[in-house]
């Protein structure tokens, strides 16, 4: 026998996250979609009627529009509409303290060992367990800034002079078939609002979790950062393994005002069989900064390319994103940069790697227009092939009107030099070793840019991915 | 179906403008062609009928102005009227040292000289070469099954071209000087559809120079163009076109496919000066294994004109190149599109595969779009693209200036400095200059408005 601690540090996330609750969910909008699925989400809810109103247009919206298969995979297709949950609730209103959470969900974030111990380096915890936030904690500290940590429910209801401004402002609900299915059925996420000036010292963070097969999560996300305001965001996911397909496809708008700064970070890790459609989208005004900082490990197949919108004179936009792919997987990720002012600048740094029969793809645009100055971008995206049976696609797209800008885009495909291996196992290392080792340096320089718990946990995860690749 | 073909071209020749949607706009020529060819041509219009217009929410023509041709528009090529001019003007801009000169006019041969021709090479018109020499032409010509778009015109290419060349160069036959053609177009919504099949067997070599010109200027001609580039082990192929048609009225859709066999090598380049629209697509197969393909470009693109350029690298063995290099200058308010795909199809590993694309935009309503794509299905590869867009900095010209160049000098030298890089690339120092001074000429041109 194996030592058993040894063994638990070893499997964190992937394999922890392994396992399922009995499904007793107290509101169930049943299977499929129509007028009366949106009727009893907003019922249960209880939210106003623009709201309802918002929904049903989406949902006419998102029964127009063709899938994307024009240009996207085939896999698409397999998602069934009819065959998905759309909302399903504990009941519960989001609770403050520890103790109110109910047992089942305090064991599933003991499994992940998420909770206690962290807890106490974070400033906030919003944990949403299905569709609901089944746990929210927001430190004393940031209420008294002014600092907004709720759930979508409630920030509609109780804060809509704040957020019902920019609410499906960055990504109109038409933007795409998802980001349409997405606003007709949409629960939980996070809607934070930082008064101006204000620094958040620590990550806000938020964990998402899917339990119940079948089932669709559709959390919807607005920060606003107001002058001068500084955030970050963190989100990861893990998600038990099902048998048949599930369905995550969230939006996420952030809105950076005057010389603000917002962060967001997120390490994906569902399960294999989750198809992850995501509409990621920020705008910058003048002077500020978003970045997106973007991981994918898991899924079966992620289509997500974050965008920023520079709208102000100086706004920055970066991307930063780390793919791996394994078998049976498809990292559809990119970016997207619209420049609209002067003096703007992005810049998006992709890695990608691909193991055994996974493939990895760039999509990423890039669009100066027409009577801008001094708009600049750098793109740059590496891949990495494991296997011969690996496979990488780069797919950019830039566009540049006028002579007072400067775009560079780059990209190379390459693999592990067999003469880094042949070093390393000279010195002692095992083959499988040198690799994840080859594979950790490779991406090493994105990996530095997530705060520190989550590039331990990275390095983790990259290390158990590479574990049965070599051979 | 074939006799069908044959009563229409006679209907055109009386009519002298095509009933267009019953059949292609074929010009008038009365010869004894293969069966197979008169079913090629009958297939690929009832294709042309059937396929769609291009789409907005296709892939292989994003950023592209769909506006730009409409089938419904083109008639027949009619006769041009002043032949012997444009022969001289032909001839006054070949190179000097040429293995062979032909030259068309709408679609039909005017003037053919054969000068330095080794023994056993074919260099003939197209439709002569489909009367003498079927079987070869049938083995290789249009075979293409791979698109970037352009289907529906190559159909209709496939369905009505008669003019062009055909170049044979048997086993270890080298044509040491270039072929030159000569495509002159005008009339209005007069469509021309040259072809050119050059064939370079086993440690064979072959060049060719493909002028594209307008017999008058500002005239709305249409140039549906396509080649066939074949190398077979060792062989080697270049062709170039140079396009330097009216630069307003004129459009160009030319449709290149190449492939190269065991240790061949196949160089293809388009030279973009004139034309309102230009669209290349350029397809490209490295088949066996040390096959290797080189693309280079060089569009000096001004005023309204839009060029459109597609490209695509399949490696589709172990141990193959490519490289691609396109060069677009832009001034006024002109466009051009890039996308480029390198495919490395699964099990061809050690394969070597570049693509750059490079802007140099000279005006504050120029536009240019770059889509380098990468598919990459093997292992054991080395691949890169790069695209970059900017303008001459500050810094460079004033230390020009400093040495004494006055500004704007100073620009046109680094433009053209620029656009040199793809066109040195090529093999063949007269080819070269002659390429140059047209490049050099356009400069001119935009700097004496």
């Amino acid at each position: 026998m194996s030592d058993s601690a040894t063994l638990e540090a070893v499997n964190i996330d992937q394999d922890a996250g392994d396992f399922s609750y009995p499904e007793d969910y107290k509101h169930d909008a049943g299977i499929g979609l129509s007028e009366a699925t949106i009727d009893y989400i907003s019922d249960v809810k209880g939210e106003a009627d623009w709201i309802r109103e918002f929904r049903k247009k989406a949902l006419r919206i998102f029964e127009d529009k063709p899938m994307p298969t024009s240009w996207a995979t085939k896999d698409l297709e397999n998602i069934v509409f009819e065959n998905i949950r759309y909302y399903l609730s504990k009941g519960q209103a989001p609770t403050r303290s520890w103790d109110d959470v109910p047992d089942d969900v305090k064991e599933t974030f003991e499994r992940l060992g998420i909770p206690e111990k962290e807890r106490k380096f974070l400033s906030g915890v919003e944990a949403q367990f299905d569709s609901e936030a089944a746990y929210s904690n927001v430190k004393e500290e940031l209420s008294k800034e002014g600092v907004i940590f709720v759930n979508s429910t409630e920030g509609l209801r109780e804060h809509p002079e704040l957020f019902r401004k920019w609410f499906g402002k960055v990504i109109p609900t038409g933007d795409n078939k998802f980001s349409a299915l997405n606003s007709a059925v949409f629960s939980g996420g996070s809607f934070i609002y930082v008064p101006p000036g204000v620094k958040v010292k620590h990550p806000l963070q938020a964990y998402f979790r899917i339990n119940a097969e079948n089932f669709g999560q559709f959390e919807r996300t607005l920060i606003i950062v107001d002058e001068g305001a500084e955030v970050t965001y963190m989100e990861g996911c893990t998600a038990p393994k099902f048998e048949t397909s599930t369905l995550h496809s969230a939006v996420v708008e952030l809105v950076a005002m005057k010389d603000a700064k917002i962060q967001y970070i997120t390490v994906q890790n569902w399960s294999s069989n989750v198809f992850n459609l995501v509409t990621k989208r920020g705008m910058a005004h003048e002077n500020a900064e978003i970045r997106w900082i973007d991981c994918n490990i898991g899924s079966r197949l992620t289509m997500k390319y974050p965008g920023v919108i520079m709208k102000g004179r100086k706004a920055r936009g970066e991307v930063i994103s780390i793919a791996l792919a394994n078998d049976g997987q498809h990292q559809d990720t990119g970016a997207k940069m619209i420049h609209a002012a002067d003096e703007t600048t992005s810049n998006i740094v992709a890695k990608s790697i691909s193991v055994g029969k996974g493939r990895s793809t760039y999509r990423g645009q890039v669009h100066i227009p027409k009577h801008l100055k001094g708009c600049k971008n750098n793109t740059e995206c590496d891949a990495l092939l494991i296997n011969s049976s690996s496979r990488t696609d780069t797919y950019p797209a830039i566009t540049v009107r006028g002579n007072q800008h400067a775009t560079q885009h780059e990209a190379s495909v390459s693999q592990v030099s067999e003469d880094q291996i042949f070093y390393m196992k000279q010195r002692g290392l095992s083959e499988g070793e040198a690799m994840s080792l080859s594979v950790n340096g490779f991406v090493n320089d994105l990996v530095r840019e997530f705060p520190m718990e989550y590039s331990v946990e990275l390095k983790r995860l990259i290390d158990m991915e590479m574990e049965d690749s070599v051979g | 179906m074939s006799s069908t073909l044959s009563e229409n071209e006679t209907a055109v020749a009386a009519e002298g403008s095509v009933p267009w949607f019953a059949a292609p706009p074929v010009h008038d020529v009365a010869l004894e062609l293969p069966e197979w060819y008169r079913d090629h041509q009958a297939a690929s219009w009832q294709s042309f009928l059937k396929l769609q217009d291009p789409g907005r929410s296709d892939e292989n023509w994003r950023f592209s102005d769909l506006r730009k041709v409409r089938f419904s528009e083109l008639i027949a090529a009619r006769p041009a009227d002043n032949v012997e001019a444009l022969v001289q003007r032909a001839k006054a801009e070949r190179v000097k040292d040429f293995a062979a000169h032909f030259v068309f006019a709408n679609n039909r041969l005017i003037y053919s000289e054969v000068a330095d021709l080794p023994e056993g090479a074919i260099c003939l018109p197209i439709n002569q070469a489909l009367a003498d020499h079927g079987d070869i032409v049938r083995e290789h010509f249009m075979k293409e099954d791979a698109s970037l778009g352009g289907e529906k015109f190559l159909a209709l290419h496939g369905a009505a071209t008669l003019s062009g060349l055909f170049v044979h160069a048997p086993k270890g036959c080298d044509i040491e000087k270039p072929i030159v053609v000569h495509n002159f177009s005008g009339g209005d919504f007069q469509a021309i559809f040259p072809h050119t099949l050059a064939i370079a067997e086993d440690n064979a070599s072959v060049s060719i120079m493909d002028f594209f010109e307008s017999i008058a200027e500002g005239e709305q001609s249409v140039i549906i163009g396509g080649a066939d580039l074949i190398a077979t082990n060792g062989g080697r192929v270049q062709y170039v076109s140079m396009q330097d048609e009216s630069d307003s009225g004129p459009k160009h859709v030319q449709i290149n496919s190449s492939r190269a066999g065991r240790d061949a090598n196949i160089v293809s380049a388009f030279v973009n000066l004139g034309g309102s629209w230009v669209r290349n697509e350029s397809i490209n197969h490295m088949q066996e294994t040390g096959a290797d393909i080189q693309i280079f470009s060089a569009n000096l693109v001004s005023g309204k004109q839009e060029y459109d350029q597609r490209t695509l690298q399949s490696h589709e063995a172990q141990h193959t190149t490519s490289d691609l290099l396109f060069k677009n200058a832009l001034y006024d308010e002109a466009r051009t599109i890039f996308a480029g795909l390198i495919q490395v199809q699964p099990g061809s590993h050690h394969t070597d595969s570049y693509q750059t694309c490079r802007n140099l935009l000279g005006s504050e309503k120029a536009e240019a779009n770059s889509m380098p794509g990468l598919e990459i299905d093997a292992d054991q590869v080395k691949c890169s693209h790069g695209s970059t867009s900017g303008q001459i900095s500050d810094e460079e010209i004033f230390y020009l200036q400093a040495r004494g160049i006055p500004a704007e000098a100073a620009r046109q030298m680094i433009s053209l400095g620029f656009m040199n890089e793809s066109i040195s690339k090529l093999t063949g120092a007269e080819i070269k200059e002659n390429l140059f001074e047209r490049v050099e000429r356009k400069f001119a041109s935009l700097r004496n408005r």
